[in-house]
Parts: C-alpha cells; structure tokens; sequence
C-alpha cells in the first residue's frame, strides 16, 4: 500500500506547539516542535507513555482543540475545526447509549443532512462491513467490548473518511478480542475496502504499534515531541513470532526506555521537586526487582521477554522501570534493564532493611520527598497541610497531576516511613517514631 | 434520540391488536377529561364572586380533575423553565453567574409567602376570566417544582463526558442538535426522578394554594385544597376523611400512569445500570409499546419529532472545516468586568430598596423579633429532623435488610411522603385543645409530618445498597450492637441519609408556615415562630411584613444550608461512599 509521496501529505504538522494555563499561573508546555506528516496510503503509530501529549497532538489533528504554535494542515489547508473527511475512534468507544447500534451510525450522516434512505444504506452497509449485522436495533450497554468498539469503528467509517484517528481504540479490550477487531481493521485496509487513506495510531502498546503501523512514531514527555521514528518494513499480515518482527520490538522498547539526559547509563541525573514520579507503588516495584533477580533472567532481563513474563502493560512497566532507575536501583541499557548493586541488595535484604534502603534511596534520589521530609523536619509541630505541597507542584503541572505526583509520593514515603499522611484533615506529618525519637533525642541534650 | 416510546419497526403491521383494545379507551378518556377540565379552568369570573363548593362527596372526582390538572400545568411550566434556565446557565458563563445563584436563593425561599404577592398580579393579567386566579395557583405549585428541576438538568449539563462531546464534534453535530441528542438525553434519568419528587412535594402545595386571600377576598378554586379548607371551617370530619381518599387517587394516579411509564422510559438514558439493580417497568408502557394502532399513531409525532431536532444543521457545509466548539457566547474579558460592576450595584441598590421598603413600615425590635422568630423556628426543625432521624434510621437500616419487606414498605413510604400532611392538621388541633397541651411544643410535630418520610425511604434504600460482602464481613468479625452501628451501619447508610434529611429539613421550613398556625373551624391555633410570624401577615395582606419574613426565613435556611448539610454532603460524597 505504500505510494509515493508525491503530492501533499494528508496531515502535515510543523514545530506544533501546545500549552496549558492555570488560571494565575506560570504555561505549561505539553507539546513543544512536534514536526508529523501522514502521507496518503500509510498506517503511522504514535508511541509514548501516558501523559506524553500524544493524545493532545491527536485531537489537534481532529480539529477539536487548537494548537498555541506551528503549523496544521490537513490537505494544505490550515486546519480551522474538525474536518469533514477526519474520523475517529475513542479509547471509552463514546457511543450514545440511548441510541441504538444503527442510530449510532447513522448520527453523523444525520447531521451532515443526508437524507433518510441513503442514511440507512450507509449505515447497513458499514454495519456489515464491521461485522456487526444482526446487532442493529440493540443498545451499546446490551453489547460486550469489543462488539461496542465495532459500533465506534462503524461509527467512524460510514463517514467515508479520508484520515482514521484511532486514540487507544483497543486499549479497553481484552488481548483476545482487541487481536482480532486488530485483524479485521487491518484486513479491510489492506484490501481497499474502505476509503481511507491514512491511519494514525496512538498507543502505548509497543506490539501492537509494530503489528500495525508503517512507520512508528516515539513520542517522549515534557513537553512531548517526536524522539525517533522506525520504519517497520514488513509486509502484513505480520507474524508476531518471526525474527525480524522481535528485532524491531527490542528496538522500539530500547527507544522507549533510553533516556535523553542521561544519555550514558547511570551517570547521575538532576531532578527538580517537578519530577513527575511514575505511577506505581513500592510493592510493584520490589516484585519487579525480585522479578529481575529470579531465573531466568538472573540480575538482567531482556525487556519485551519481561513484559511476556510479567504479563503487564507496557504502560505500567515503563512507570516500574521509570521507578528503579530514578532510586538507582536498577539500569537499562541497550534494550536489557539490569540490577545495580543497590538493587541486589535489596533483593537480598529482609523487610525492615528493604524500607530503610528505600528511605535512603528516596531522600537521596527524589527532590519533592527530599523537601516534604525537611519541611516537617523543621516544623515545630512536625506537621504540614498537603495544600501547601501541592501548590509547589502546580509551579511545575497541572492540577490533576500535580495531585497524583503527591500522592504517589506519599505512597512510597509511607512504605519507607519517612513521613506519614492524614487522609481525613490533609495533613502531612513525621510519623509516631520519629517524633518521639527526636523528642527523646531533645531531653538528652538538654540534659547535657 | 427519540422522545416517542416505542420504538418503531421497520414496516409496522397497522392492524389494531389485543393491546391497543385495552389501551384505546384509556387514552380517549385522558383526553376527553383534559378538554373538560381545561374549558372549566377558563369560565368568566369576578373577583369576590361566590364560586360553589360542596363537601358532597360525589363532587370530590371533579375537584379531583381540577387539582390534578393545576398540578400538570405547573409540571408543564416547570419544565419549559427548566429547558430555558438550565441551558442558559449551564451555556452562557456570563448569565450562570447570575442564575446559579439566584436559583439557591429561590430554592430556599418558603413558597407560601409567595402566593398572595403574586396573585394580584395574574388576576390583573386576565380580567374577568377565572384564569387568573387558576394561574396564581399553579405558580404557587410551580414553584415548589421548578427549582430542582432545573438545578439537575444544570448539573447534567455541566457533567457531560467529555469524549461524548468530543464525538458530537467529530462527526458534526451542531449546538442545536448536540442539545438534543446528547446534553438533554444524558440529563434525563435525574430529570425526570427530579419531577417524580417534585410532583410528591407538589400535593401539599395544591392542598395549600387554591384556597386564596386576596385583599379581604377569599376565592376559593374548585380543588381538592378548597374542600378541605371547607371542611376544617365546618369541623366536618367525614369530609376530611372522603379527601384523604381522594387524594390518594390522585397520587395513584400520576405514579401509576405517568412516572412508572416515565421511569421505565427513562432507564434507557442510563449510561450502564448497576448488576443486580432492578430494571424498572410499567405495564402502561408495555401496553403502548405492544399496541400497534399506538405505535402507529406515534409514528408522526416521531417523525416531527427527529425533523425538529435536526433542524439548524451546520451552516458550513460546504467548507472543509468548520467552526470549532466553544461557549455559545463568547465576551471579551473587560466586558466581564462590567458585567461584575453591573450585578454588585444591582444588588446593592435591590437591598437598599427592600431595606426600605420594610423599614416604612415595620420598627427595627421588630426585625430583633423577627430573627428570634427565626430561632425559634431553627429549634423545632433541628430537634425534629434529630428527633425523626433517631426513629427513622434504625427502623429503615433494619427494613433495608429484609428485600422483601422493603419493597413494600419504600413504595409506601414514598407514598407518604407525597400525602399532603396538612390533611392531618385539624386531627392534631382537635387533640391539642382536647388535652389542653403547650402549642408552642405541639405544634411542631406538624411540620415533619410530611417530611420524615424522606429519612425513610432514603435509609432503606441506602441500606438495601449495602454489598453483601460487607454485611458477611460484619458477620464474619462477629460485630454486634453499637460498635457495629458505629462501625458498619452509619458509616454505610450516611450518603443515602444525608440525602434524605436535607430535603426532610428543606421541606419542614415550608411546612413551617402551614404548621405553625393552624385552625378547626373557629378554634385558632398559633405557636411562636417565623412560620407563623408569615402566615399571619399573609393573612393580613401585610407586603412589607410578608418580605421581611421570607427575607428571615430565606437567611436562616441558606446559613442551615451552608454551615450543615453542604458540610456532611461534601463529607459523605468523599469519605463514605461505598464505591
């Protein structure tokens, strides 16, 4: 399917900028330079780990939101709202549930002005097309998953689009069900029997981008821009199997983990209190690492063998990978992720010690526990509002994110106990121990 | 979406079946009693003209038809006002900061010191016709209906999905239709148990509001209200009791052949519906769905009906883009500015002129009495709500575990909670002569007569909702007496009876001004209070006096408001829920 690009591409994007402002606060920039062209005939995945501003770019590419800088051009004209001819499919499928399957696909027509019996040809005939005959006058709540997202695709295609945005459309589905609606699209496009003529992919599945796409696109975080681009040269239908496929897998997964800074493995990397801390928990993150220290990977684990092994989402291990770098307890390098002496370690050690190293590790490694720790230390009553915190973190993210980095942060400073939180007032404070060792601590040199 | 309820086949078969039988004779009889109710709310007529009444009560399915059609009229009307307000606010950022707040006011205002301002104003809207006097009644019920009403579909409008609109961008729908097909039918379900609960609330109004005084003049709309105030100026008590039956047809009959179907319509609008919940159904609308000669006759308001809402298509049809979304008006920020200047000299210049309105006329210790009134008043419905809270919650916590038994016992309680309370009123003042007992303390029992039911059947249902697995968790660790209700039941039931106490105490404040005076023919009853403080300057057609009450009044339920129960909603949304 591929044609030369010799006329003009179907979505053209120059140095795209988008920010966010907070009422009375500092922008915040979530993409920065993104350059994307999707030429007519391909199948482009946008890869990144969630909160990397992919879906924004791609709901700059529908119209639905504007972009702060650069340039959009959907068929060289400056994209001004949603186009006719860009459809899409959503992650929550956004079917109206009181409307049934054949009202479903019959809306856009409907407000589009198409008359009554060519709507409903249109709609039976992209019905069918999906495979979802037999289904027409049920409700979405009355249908499973994956026929729902069949709705969402059918939804999308009666439409005649010339460009498919699919935001995570498979990402709510079960392996089984989402490999083979996967298969299906693929089949149709393969075979020319729909009109688009490019689809654009986001993910954070890295097979399922491969198993897919022309060309895979990295996507990394603050602000989000496009990192590297793979070009997987294989003809479809793709064996999941084969050698060259797990080839381009490893690489895509080396991309995704390498980092930009750091660019040599462990050389020491500079934090700020704004350091999004991945989301994950300290339980996760010692079972990884015990994970990694087990047979048969033995202190170093080649890393799409450990998503199989592990059965998690690559979205979830690149925020556990996130974690054991960040607290030096683990490397990545050249697609394998190892243990660092600290890790070994703490693989070995009992779990008084564990929650001691992890306190260390934290204090040393992560500024925000670093801060919340000295704040309390200095207070005289050793207490501090969360508000206060959280104001610090919305100089540098948004308010849901800011909210979610203190609370991951006072997770993992629970598990190390460094610092203890009160749910019902929203107070951070020292934990019992502490405060009375320091207490004790105080009388003795008094005494003296 | 379609408004119509069945939905239609493909190629309908038109031939009348077994259904439609059944439900032919209905629907020509519900028509032909809406023409004759309607001609009869129209007659010429004069202020101080006599109209009859009679306590025969062969005339109480007549009065009947007349009250009930009072109440669908004020329905109908609180819902235009809700479409209108409600999108207005949730669309225009400008007006929502006007109307938001006006609406909390409005809502905490006591409903019967509105009646005698505006009727004046209706009568002299229709001279001579009976249809002002009819319409000064319905507002009266409309206003115990419109405002949360409209604050639901407010607050559905403002939580669509965000990828639901997102969808209605993508494939084109323009501001006209996305109202239609996707704000307004998301806003449905709380819409219509919203009217459901108005229309309970709405019988005390009617009982309440067709008996008018207007300068000296006592009109008396033919109604069930009137028969009753008849009978309590007869001391006839057979009357009373041939009105309570009366009544409870009435409330039969808009469960049974408006809100079941409406319920059982609406569910479809539910985004996904709770395993194990019971999916409600009415034999009303699985008659009109079966019959064919209905699915027929509904197939033009149908087609009317999709032609009406995809009306206004996008203009720019022609264009490869079009405009994208945003608010409906935009104003530039300085505008804004304005506009805040505006709304605070406005307000400013209202409470001077209401500040001397009032003070023309009433002495400033007055308005020291007033607000002690106003203690009072707080006193009775904080012991009571205290009071009914520490019967209600067990009784309800212990039906809650018992399905079979609470069934029943919710449809009775909602029941009870739609019977108008001040059917009741002569009985207690009959007792309280009788044994010659204090009226500042007997009285207030009056005014939760009606209201305790919504503890009731809110802690039922709260304790029906509780997972099996926490109660075989509570077995399992063996908790028993007080720690478990410290520990299980209250922490379980508390959203579900927050719930139910705000409009328990909302509504006993209304009530206020019906129970705190109240007569048997021509024994007068009257406790120290706010309630009674309004009732007695609306009997007088005292305006400043009637404002300076409600003005007390609207102060003292807003500070109830705010300082307790938004407090304990704001606690259980967050801490309690069992989700």
């Amino acid at each position: 399917m591929n044609h030369a690009a010799t006329t003009t591409a179907l979505l053209d994007l120059k140095g795209v900028r988008k920010t966010f402002r907070t009422p009375e606060r500092a922008e915040r920039t979530v993409l920065e330079g993104v350059d994307f062209r999707l030429e007519e005939g391909e199948i482009v995945a946008l890869l990144g780990k969630s909160g990397s501003g992919k879906s924004t770019l791609l709901r700059i590419m529908a119209g639905l939101i504007p972009a702060n800088g650069g340039d959009v051009r959907y068929r060289g004209k400056t994209m001004t709202g949603p186009a006719r001819g860009i459809s899409m499919v959503f992650q929550s499928f956004a079917l109206f549930p009181w409307l049934t399957v054949q009202e479903n696909v019959e809306l856009g027509l409907e407000a589009a002005g198409v008359g009554l019996v060519e709507r409903e040809e249109r709609a039976n005939e992209a019905i069918e097309l999906i495979g979802l005959g037999g289904y027409e006058s049920a409700y979405p709540k009355e249908l499973s998953g994956g026929m729902r997202q069949r709705v969402g695709f059918a939804r999308a295609l009666v439409m005649r689009p010339d460009v498919l945005l699919l935001d995570e459309p498979f990402s709510a589905l079960d392996v089984l069900t989402s490999e083979t609606l996967r298969e299906d699209l693929l089949d149709l496009w393969d075979e020319s029997k729909i009109p688009t003529k490019g689809i654009l992919l986001v993910s954070h599945n890295i097979e399922e981008a491969v198993s897919m796409a022309d060309r895979v696109l990295v996507f990394s975080s603050d602000p989000g821009r496009v990192r590297a681009e793979i070009r997987v040269g294989l003809p479809r239908p793709r064996d999941t199997e084969s050698a060259a496929f797990r080839q381009i897998v490893d690489e895509v997964y080396t991309l995704m983990t390498a980092h930009v800074r750091g660019a040599v493995a462990g050389a020491a990397e500079q934090l700020t209190l704004g350091y999004r801390l991945p989301d994950t928990t300290p339980g996760k993150l010692a079972g990884l690492l015990e994970t990694i220290a087990e047979p048969p990977f033995s202190g170093r684990a080649d890393l799409p063998q450990l998503a199989e092994e592990t059965e998690l989402e690559d979205d979830t291990l690149f925020h556990l990978f996130e974690g054991l770098r960040v607290l030096g307890l683990a490397r990545i390098a050249a697609g394998d992720i190892f243990l660092t002496q600290a890790g070994q370690l703490f693989v070995e050690a009992e779990d008084a010690e564990r929650k001691e190293m992890f306190a260390e590790a934290l204090i040393k490694n992560i500024p925000l526990a670093a801060h919340i720790r000295r704040v309390l230390d200095e207070r005289k009553d050793h207490r501090a509002p969360e508000n206060r915190f959280l104001q610090e973190l919305e100089d540098y993210l948004t308010d849901n994110e800011a909210e979610r980095v203190l609370e991951t942060a006072i997770t993992w400073g629970r598990y190390a106990e460094i610092f203890d939180y009160d749910y019902n007032s929203g107070v951070l404070m020292l934990p019992e121990e502490v405060v009375e060792e320091m207490e004790a601590e105080e009388e003795k040199a008094a005494e003296e | 979406m379609r408004f119509s309820l069945p939905p239609v086949a493909v190629a309908p078969s038109l031939k009348p079946n077994f259904w439609d039988l059944a439900l032919i004779p209905v629907i020509f009889a519900l028509l032909a009693l809406l023409a004759y109710g309607g001609a009869q709310m129209s007659i010429p007529y004069d202020v101080g003209e006599p109209l009859p009444m009679s306590l025969d009560p062969s005339n109480l399915p007549y009065y009947l038809l007349r009250s009930a059609l009072r109440m669908g009229a004020a329905l109908v009307a609180s819902l235009f006002f809700t479409l209108t307000y409600a999108t207005l606010a949730a669309k225009v950022p400008a007006l929502e900061k006007v109307l938001i707040p006006i609406l909390d006011i409005l809502q905490s205002i006591p409903i019967l010191g509105f009646l005698s301002i505006t009727v004046t104003g209706f009568i002299a809207l229709f001279p001579g016709n009976l249809l002002g006097v009819e319409c000064a009644a319905i507002f009266a019920i409309f206003t115990s209906q419109a405002w949360n009403m409209a604050f639901s579909l407010y607050s559905s409008l403002k939580t669509v999905p965000n990828d639901l609109i997102e969808a209605s961008n993508i494939f084109h729908l323009s501001p006209w239709q996305r109202f239609w097909r996707l704000e307004l039918p998301w806003g449905v379900p709380g819409l219509v148990w919203n009217m459901m609960m108005s229309v309970s609330g709405g019988w005390f109004f009617v009982v309440a509001s067709e008996a008018i005084t207007v300068s000296g003049q006592n009109i008396s709309l033919p109604g069930i209200g009137s028969y009753i105030a008849l009978a309590i100026a007869d001391k006839n008590l057979g009357a009373i009791g041939w009105a309570v039956l009366a009544v409870l047809g009435g409330i039969i009959f808009y469960d049974q052949l408006i809100f079941r179907p409406l319920v059982a319509w609406a569910d479809k609008f539910k985004v996904d519906s709770l395993p194990g919940e019971q999916v409600p159904d009415s034999w009303l609308l699985t008659l009109m769905q079966r019959a064919r000669f209905f699915r027929f006759m509904t197939q033009l308001p149908t087609m009317l009906w999709d032609i009406f809402t995809g009306l206004l298509r996008r203009q720019d049809d022609d264009k490869l883009f079009h405009r994208a979304p945003g608010p409906l008006i935009n104003f530039p920020p300085w505008a804004d500015r304005v506009w805040d200047v505006v709304l605070i000299v406005a307000a400013l210049v209202a409470l001077v002129e209401v500040s001397l309105f009032i003070n023309g006329e009433v002495e400033l210790h007055e308005v020291g009495m007033v607000l002690l009134y106003g203690v009072a008043t707080t006193i009775r419905v904080s012991v009571l709500i205290a009071l009914a809270s520490v019967i209600w919650v067990p009784i309800g916590v212990w039906i809650g575990q018992r399905p079979l038994v609470a069934q029943n016992v919710q449809w009775i309680a909602q029941f009870l909670a739609a019977f108008p309370a001040n059917l009741m009123f002569p009985v207690a003042v009959i007792l309280i002569v009788h044994f010659d007992l204090n009226v500042d303390v007997w009285t207030s029992p009056l005014m939760i007569l009606g209201t305790q039911w919504y503890i009731l059947f809110n802690v039922i249902a709260g304790a029906s909702a509780i997972p099996q697995d926490m109660k075989d968790a509570a077995g399992n660790m063996k908790l028993k007496g007080w720690l478990k209700w410290k520990r299980f039941y209250m922490p379980a039931i508390f959203p579900s009876y927050v719930t139910g106490a705000i409009t328990a105490s909302g509504g006993s404040w209304n009530a206020s001004i019906v129970a705190e005076m109240v007569s048997w023919g021509d024994t007068k009853l009257e406790a120290h209070g706010l309630g009674a403080y309004i009732a007695h300057a609306t009997a007088d057609g005292d305006f400043p006096r009637i404002a300076l009450g409600i003005a007390v009044m609207c102060l003292f339920v807003m500070a109830f408001n705010r300082f307790l129960w938004r407090r304990l909603y704001m606690l259980a949304a967050d801490r309690l829920r069992l989700d």
